[in-house]
C-alpha cells in the first residue's frame, strides 16, 4: 500500500507517514465499526484522504494533487458524488457571492479562516461571521444537500463556475503589493475547478474554465516587473510565459471543444489561447480574436464584452474605425476605468493628445487599484 | 418545510393592476389561477391583498400605539399578496417562486417552525 502512495506521491518518507496515520485511525475506528469489506482499501483511501488534507495547504504539491485525487475519484465514487453535493450547496444562489465564496474555500478546499480571511484582506472575525451566517442560512431556510436536477443543472454549474473565477480573479487580479497573500487565491481556484472537472468529465465550461485559468496563470510571472509595475501583455517577455502550463490548457480546452457546446468560458479560453499562441504582439491574429469576441457577445451581450471587442478590433482595423463604436458604450462605462484607458490609447493613435489626457485623467479617477493607477500615471507623464 | 411567498411589484405596476377595466382584470388573473391549481396541492394558505392605499399602520412610539395611514414598508416595491407553501426544501419553494406568472419579485421566507400542532 505504501507502494501504491509512493508511486502516486513520489515522496517514501511521506508516504509511510500517512500509511502510519491510517492505520492508527483503523485502530481507532474498527473495533467501534467494525473490520471493513476491503480494510486494504479502506487505509489506502484513508491514507489517500490524510495526503489531500497535508496537500491543500502545500501548492507546490498541487499537481500531484491532482493526481492523487484523479485515483481516488475512480474507485471511489460514492465520495466523488458526496463533494459534489457539497460543492453545489456552497454555492446555491440562495446564499450571497461572498458567502459562497468563503464557504467553498472553508467546506470544499479546506482552507482555515485564518487563510481565507489573509486572503481576501479582512478580518478573521468577517470571515468567520460570513461562514456562519451561511451555515445558518442553509439550515434555517433548508437548502437541499444534494447534486441538482437535469433541468436546474445548467444554471446551477454557471453559478458554482462563476463563484470560481471571482475568487480566481480575486487572487489574480490582485496588486504586487498584496500579491504574496492573494495569488494562492488562484491556485486554490484552479485546484477547485480542477475538481469539477473530475467530478463532471462532460461538462465543457467547467473544462473551459479551467483551462482559462491556466491559460492566465500561465502568463502570470510576467504580468508584473522586478518593481512590481503592471506589465501589459504586448510588452510582456513570452520566453517568461509558462509552455507545459499553456500546453495543458489547450488540451483540456480541446477536450471542452470535442463536447460541442460553446460556452462563456471556453470563448474566453480560446481568445487567450490566441494570445499565447501567437510568437509575439505583432504576430497576434486579431481576425481570430474579433471573431470569437463576436461568437462571446452573442451569448452575452454585455457592454464589457463590447468594449474588449472593440479594443481588438482596434488592432485589426485602427483606431479612426474604432473609436465611434467605444464611444457608444459610454453612457453604459462611463464609470468603468477602462473605458477611458481604452478612449485614451485611440485618441492617441489619432494624434488627440489633448483628449486623451483628459480621458486618462478620467481613467485615474476611477480605479483603486495600484499597478493599474501606476501604469495610468506613467502614461500621463 | 414550510415557506411564505411574498408577492411583490413595482408601485407602478400596481397602479395599473388597479386601473385595468375589468374583463382585462380579469385576463390577467388567468395566469394567476393556473399557477395556483397546478401547486394546489402544496399551497396551504395565502391571500391576495388590497392595494397599499388601503393599509393601516399602527406604529409603537415608547410603547405608545399610534395609527398612521399607509404601508410600514417604504419603498419602490409594495406587497401584492403572499401564499404559505409546504414543500421539500428551498429548492422547491424557489421552483414554485420562478413559476409566478406576473414578473414582479417574490421573496421566499421560511416559516419558523416550533413543532406546534397544525392548526
Amino acid at each position: 500500500m505504501t507502494a501504491a502512495l509512493v508511486r502516486a506521491l513520489g515522496d517514501f518518507d511521506l508516504a509511510e507517514e500517512l500509511v502510519q496515520e491510517a492505520l492508527l485511525e483503523a485502530v481507532e475506528h474498527w473495533p467501534r465499526e467494525g473490520i471493513p469489506d476491503k480494510p486494504g482499501a479502506w487505509l489506502l483511501t484513508t491514507a489517500r484522504r490524510k495526503a489531500v488534507d497535508q496537500f491543500r495547504r502545500q501548492a507546490r504539491f498541487r499537481e500531484k494533487l491532482a493526481l492523487l485525487e484523479g485515483a481516488s475519484m475512480r474507485d471511489d465514487t460514492a465520495e466523488g458524488d458526496d463533494r459534489l453535493r457539497l460543492i453545489f450547496t456552497c454555492c446555491h444562489p440562495a446564499l450571497s457571492r461572498e458567502a459562497q465564496v468563503a464557504l467553498t474555500l472553508r467546506a470544499v478546499a479546506g482552507l482555515t479562516t485564518t487563510e481565507i480571511a489573509r486572503a481576501f484582506i479582512t478580518s478573521e472575525a468577517t470571515i468567520a461571521q460570513r461562514i456562519v451566517r451561511a451555515k445558518r442560512k442553509i439550515v434555517d431556510a433548508k437548502i437541499p444537500y444534494r447534486v441538482p436536477a437535469a433541468r436546474d443543472m445548467g444554471e446551477r454549474l454557471e453559478e458554482v463556475l462563476a463563484v470560481l473565477y471571482l475568487m480566481f480573479n480575486e487572487g489574480y487580479l490582485a496588486t504586487a503589493g498584496e500579491r504574496a497573500s492573494r495569488r494562492d487565491l488562484a491556485e486554490d481556484a484552479v485546484w477547485l475547478a480542477g475538481l469539477m472537472v473530475r467530478l463532471m468529465p462532460e461538462e465543457p465550461e467547467a473544462l473551459g474554465l479551467l483551462a482559462l485559468m491556466r491559460l492566465h496563470l500561465a502568463r502570470a510571472d510576467s504580468r508584473f516587473d522586478d518593481d512590481g509595475n503592471l506589465v501589459l501583455l504586448q510588452d510582456q517577455d513570452r520566453s517568461r510565459w509558462d509552455r507545459e502550463r499553456i500546453a495543458s490548457a489547450l488540451a483540456v480546452l480541446q477536450r471542452a471543444a470535442a463536447l460541442r457546446r460553446p460556452g462563456q468560458y471556453q470563448l474566453q479560453a480560446a481568445i487567450a489561447a490566441c494570445h499565447t499562441e501567437a510568437a509575439s504582439w505583432e504576430a497576434t491574429d486579431w481576425r481570430q480574436i474579433v471573431a470569437l469576441y463576436d461568437a462571446l457577445l452573442e451569448l452575452m451581450p454585455s457592454p464589457v464584452v463590447q468594449l474588449n471587442r472593440a479594443i481588438a478590433r482596434r488592432y485589426r482595423d485602427g483606431a479612426a474605425s474604432t473609436l465611434p463604436e467605444v464611444d457608444a458604450l459610454r453612457e453604459a462605462l462611463d464609470s468603468y476605468y477602462l473605458f477611458h484607458a481604452t478612449r485614451a490609447e485611440l485618441l492617441r493613435d489619432l494624434g488627440r493628445d489633448a483628449e486623451a489626457r483628459a480621458a486618462l485623467a478620467r481613467a485615474l479617477e476611477l480605479t483603486a487599484n495600484l499597478a493599474e493607477r501606476t501604469l495610468l500615471q506613467r502614461r500621463l507623464g | 418545510m414550510k415557506y411564505v411567498l411574498l408577492f411583490g411589484e413595482t408601485k407602478e405596476r400596481a397602479k395599473q393592476w388597479e386601473s385595468m377595466p375589468e374583463a382585462q382584470r380579469q385576463a390577467a388573473y388567468a395566469p394567476i389561477n393556473q399557477w395556483f391549481e397546478k401547486y394546489g396541492s402544496k399551497i396551504t394558505g395565502g391571500h391576495e391583498l388590497q392595494p397599499e392605499r388601503t393599509a393601516t399602520t399602527v406604529k409603537f412610539n415608547n410603547g405608545k400605539p399610534v395609527v398612521t395611514d399607509g404601508p410600514f414598508i417604504e419603498g419602490k416595491e409594495s406587497i401584492g399578496g403572499y401564499a404559505e407553501v409546504t414543500v421539500a426544501d428551498l429548492d422547491e419553494a424557489i421552483e414554485m417562486a420562478k413559476g409566478w406568472p406576473t414578473g414582479g419579485l417574490v421573496e421566499v421566507r421560511p416559516v419558523v417552525d416550533r413543532g406546534e400542532p397544525q392548526r
